[in-house]
């Protein structure tokens, strides 16, 4: 797509001298293309449904130890702490065929959320310390934050962190029989604190809790005097959440733009190849018009997606705004893509042995992974609100 | 026109209602998982409370007294059926029997055979389930391949079907073959009843993606059926066809499931800083519409039922009732799972709310767009049978069976 803005310069709001070229440099396309031709052969879906079939086993360690090989795990992680540096456009890239590929792994939780806590929040001791094993993929880390039904709140937080231990329990945690480190959003005396903590430690006690999309798995995460320290110097826990939800949003988007455009592809497929009436069931309007629908949010999602990898790779002052954004595209794209590819496929669809139901169940298990798209539509309402009444004040100045 | 009960009703709502609450079967009482639809034991358990209602006068309670029924009125039975699901009763194994193919076997056959299946039906002694849909004859119903051949005063029978709800279950099913592929599609239809155990007949379960076997397949392999066996007229299936679909928008216009009050339950339970989910206005707007949607299909129900106690076909709002049903369906278990938040993922028989059942909404009804006609079919018979707009070009109008496209 020669003419629109290039995710690695700046495709700023002034306009001033920007270049158009909105879409993934060939560097870029060259490594999501060979992402892609390596997870064709590393993670077809039969990996995935290897462990839908087999739950407890929580993820594909033969894949995870491949992906990790290819140095994925390190790709925005910087060369002093392990890591290889390439890229937060480039790992979006590689979120993006790895959402495609539904790989059973625990990406998200370790490279996403995890990384990006101690990334943003740590400090240098502690980025030293920890960074190059999940850099490496040898270990893997994850995010600790939900404690029961309803949107996060800082008020009806439980789990405490007092004199250098956590109490209280985490439900449900994403890849938590898995990891072996996490984050913890916990209250202090001094207000809400990330902290981190050894899972493999003492203290901690772990069970695997069944969820909707069994190929990543969760744990419910009791803490008992686990000794834990806290995530950087200081900080308020809830605000630099915020801060880190937003670079995963970015992310996630990205796992959720692939997931909706293979689920597309797959009823687009099956379209053309299912008769009914002596037609192809693509040749009715009824599913035309359906896939174009879809097709057109998968747009709205990439797009969105595209601002917010920007936004994250160069620290614009637009990431919360474009981060919402992508987020919010990104989970009512993968769950229109998600159902009506179920619904195109018919009866066939609905069967455990299809492919269909994976998608639906990861569409909602990445749409639920930071906080369903619902909260982020209040975040960006009130993100906008202010953007808008900042652009005012600096209006009147002028 | 009257939606609230009038004093009868009323007398008989309570009297049902207390006569339910007393005889119903305490589920409690099988282990866990037994307690689920399509198990053994939940099954024994819906075959026992058929049985109680057959000898209670509660079974068919619109068919007369002679065919086993208690010769009494729709709205009786719609109040029964409330009072049903209201205290807790699921029951999806006799509805396809009593409500959709016994009726069309009672409209075209008369003899004593066929009428012999009825009175053990009625009392949830024998289990029926539909053998239409094929592989390749889905929504195309008439586009289906398995094969009768005549032979003497039988029927050799060979080819399989498909998405048979409760087939492994079942004690007898209502199958529709094709007896003559020289002729247009629905020209060349016969249907039979048959016993499921007849030798040849194999039933093999599909796990859909829920997790559970309602669905499966079921093969003949030189299948004998006796042509008494035989409902209505050879090469005319498809009027069996109708009448069954016909019925089958009926049915679908009664059953009923989690709605707007459970959600409204569900709301309540989960916090937020200052309150509970009920205290949000956006949750407070999606709570208006799922009520307005829930009550017109409740309500077209009647309408359909209006007909049908007028002696006249339910019309095409069936398909606006089943179409309205699905999408709130679907839209119910989406929204349940998000009010959660990021603890809507767990799927948890202790920890999820209601055992996990708006997880389990959230997964079904991906299917209940699909059964019973799907969403595009119900658009098209809306558009084409009460719009009046023309149909699709039809590539299969005329043509003989062997001579159309089938993509394979
Ligand atoms: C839960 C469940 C229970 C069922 N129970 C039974 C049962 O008990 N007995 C039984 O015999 N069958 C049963 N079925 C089968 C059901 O009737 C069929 O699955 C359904 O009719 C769709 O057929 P199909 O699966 O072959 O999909 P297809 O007909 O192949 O449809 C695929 C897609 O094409 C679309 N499509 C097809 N034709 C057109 C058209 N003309 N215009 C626009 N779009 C079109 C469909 O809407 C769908 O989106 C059940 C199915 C389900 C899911």
């Amino acid at each position: 797509m020669p003419g629109i803005a290039g995710l690695s310069c700046k495709a700023g709001r002034g306009g001033k001298g920007r270049t158009l070229n909105f879409d993934y440099t060939d560097d870029q396309k060259a490594l999501k293309d060979e992402a892609r031709r390596f997870l064709a052969d590393a993670s077809p879906l039969t990996v995935a449904r290897g462990v839908l079939d087999n739950p407890e086993q929580g993820y594909d360690k033969e894949l995870w130890a491949r992906i990790a090989e290819q140095g994925w795990c390190g790709a925005a992680i910087p060369e002093a702490y392990g890591g290889h540096a390439f890229g937060y456009v480039e790992l979006c890239a590689l979120a993006e065929e790895l959402g495609r590929a539904l790989a059973p792994v625990p990406f998200a939780s370790s490279i996403y959320q995890f990384a990006e806590s101690v990334l943003h929040a740590g400090s240098e001791e502690q980025k030293k310390a920890i960074l190059p094993a999940i850099a490496s993929g040898t270990s893997i880390g994850t995010l600790a934050v939900t404690e029961g039904p309803g949107a996060l709140s800082v008020k009806r937080l439980a789990v405490r962190f007092e004199n250098g231990t956590l109490t209280g329990e985490k439900l449900p945690v994403a890849d938590g029989m898995v990891a072996d480190k996490a984050v913890v959003l916990a209250v202090s005396s001094n207000g809400p604190r990330l902290v981190l903590v050894d899972l493999t430690g003492s203290g901690v006690t772990r069970e695997a809790v069944s969820t909707l999309d069994p190929t990543r798995g969760a744990a419910r995460i009791s803490f008992e005097n686990a000794p834990a320290e806290q995530l950087g110097r200081d900080g308020d826990g809830f605000e630099l959440l915020q801060r880190i939800y937003d670079r995963a949003a970015v992310l996630l988007s990205f796992e959720q733009v692939g997931g909706s455009d293979r689920a597309l592809e797959m009823a687009r497929d099956y379209a053309l190849e299912r008769y009914a009436f002596g037609r192809p069931i693509g040749s009715y309007q009824a599913i035309k018009h359906k896939l174009a629908d879809v097709f057109i949010r998968n747009e709205v999602a990439r797009v969105s997606a595209y601002l917010g990898a920007w936004a994250l790779s160069s620290d614009a002052s637009e990431l919360p705004v474009a981060a919402a954004s992508a987020r919010i595209a990104g989970c009512s794209a993968f769950w229109l893509a998600a159902k009506e590819n179920i619904q195109t496929h018919g009866g066939i669809g609905f069967t455990w042995e299809g492919d269909c139901h994976f998608f639906y169940r990861r569409s909602r298990h990445l749409g639920l992974a930071i906080g369903p798209a619902k909260e982020w539509k209040r975040k960006l309402t009130d993100r906008l609100e202010v953007q808008r009444g900042a652009a005012r004040a600096e209006g009147k100045a002028a | 026109m009257n939606f609230e009960d009038s004093p009868e009703e009323a007398a008989y709502r309570a009297k049902v209602r207390s006569w339910i609450a007393a005889s119903k079967p305490d589920l409690q009482e099988l282990p866990v998982d037994q307690r689920l639809v399509w198990t053994d034991g939940h099954k024994n358990a819906m075959r026992q409370w058929q049985a109680t209602k057959s000898d209670a006068g509660y079974a068919c309670i619109t068919w007369s007294k002679e065919s086993g029924g208690a010769g009494g009125t729709q709205i009786e039975d719609v109040i029964f059926s409330q009072e049903e699901t209201a205290a807790g009763i699921h029951d999806p194994y006799y509805i396809t029997g009593l409500k959709m193919l016994i009726p069309a076997i009672r409209k075209f056959n008369d003899d004593p055979k066929s009428l012999a299946r009825v009175p053990p039906a009625v009392r949830g002694e024998e289990i029926w389930c539909q053998l239409f849909s094929e592989p390749a004859s889905g929504s195309d119903s008439a586009g289906l391949r398995t094969m009768a051949v005549r032979d003497g005063d039988e029927w050799a029978i060979n080819g399989q079907k498909v998405w048979n709800s409760g087939a492994a279950h079942a004690d007898y099913g209502l199958l529709i073959t094709r007896t003559d592929p020289d002729k247009p599609k629905h020209k060349g239809l016969t249907a039979f009843w048959l016993k499921m155990d007849t030798p040849g007949l194999e039933v093999r379960p599909i796990k859909t993606m829920g997790g559970d076997s309602e669905l499966n397949e079921v093969f003949f392999d030189d299948v004998r059926i006796p042509d008494d066996q035989r409902v209505g007229e050879v090469d005319d299936g498809w009027s069996v066809v109708i009448t069954t679909l016909m019925n089958e928008r009926a049915a679908i216009g009664q059953s009923a499931g989690l709605t707007w009050s459970d959600m409204m339950d569900l709301g309540a339970s989960v916090p937020t800083d200052d309150g509970t989910v009920m205290d949000d206005p956006a949750f407070r707007d999606f709570i208006a519409d799922l009520y307005v949607d829930a009550e017109a299909r409740r309500l077209i129900g009647f309408r359909i039922l209006t007909a049908i106690s007028r002696g006249e076909p339910p019309g095409p709002e069936g398909s606006a009732g089943k179409l309205i049903w699905s999408g709130l369906t679907q839209g119910l278990g989406s929204e349940a799972v998000d009010l959660l938040g990021h603890y809507g993922i767990v799927q948890d028989s202790e920890l999820s709310p209601r055992g996990g059942a708006f997880q389990q909404r959230f997964l079904w009804s991906a299917g209940l767009r699909i059964g019973g006609g799907t969403d595009e079919i119900q658009k098209n018979v809306i558009a084409e049978r009460v719009l009046g707009l023309p149909g699709d070009v039809r590539v299969d109008k005329g043509v003989p069976f062997r001579e159309i496209p089938s993509g394979r």
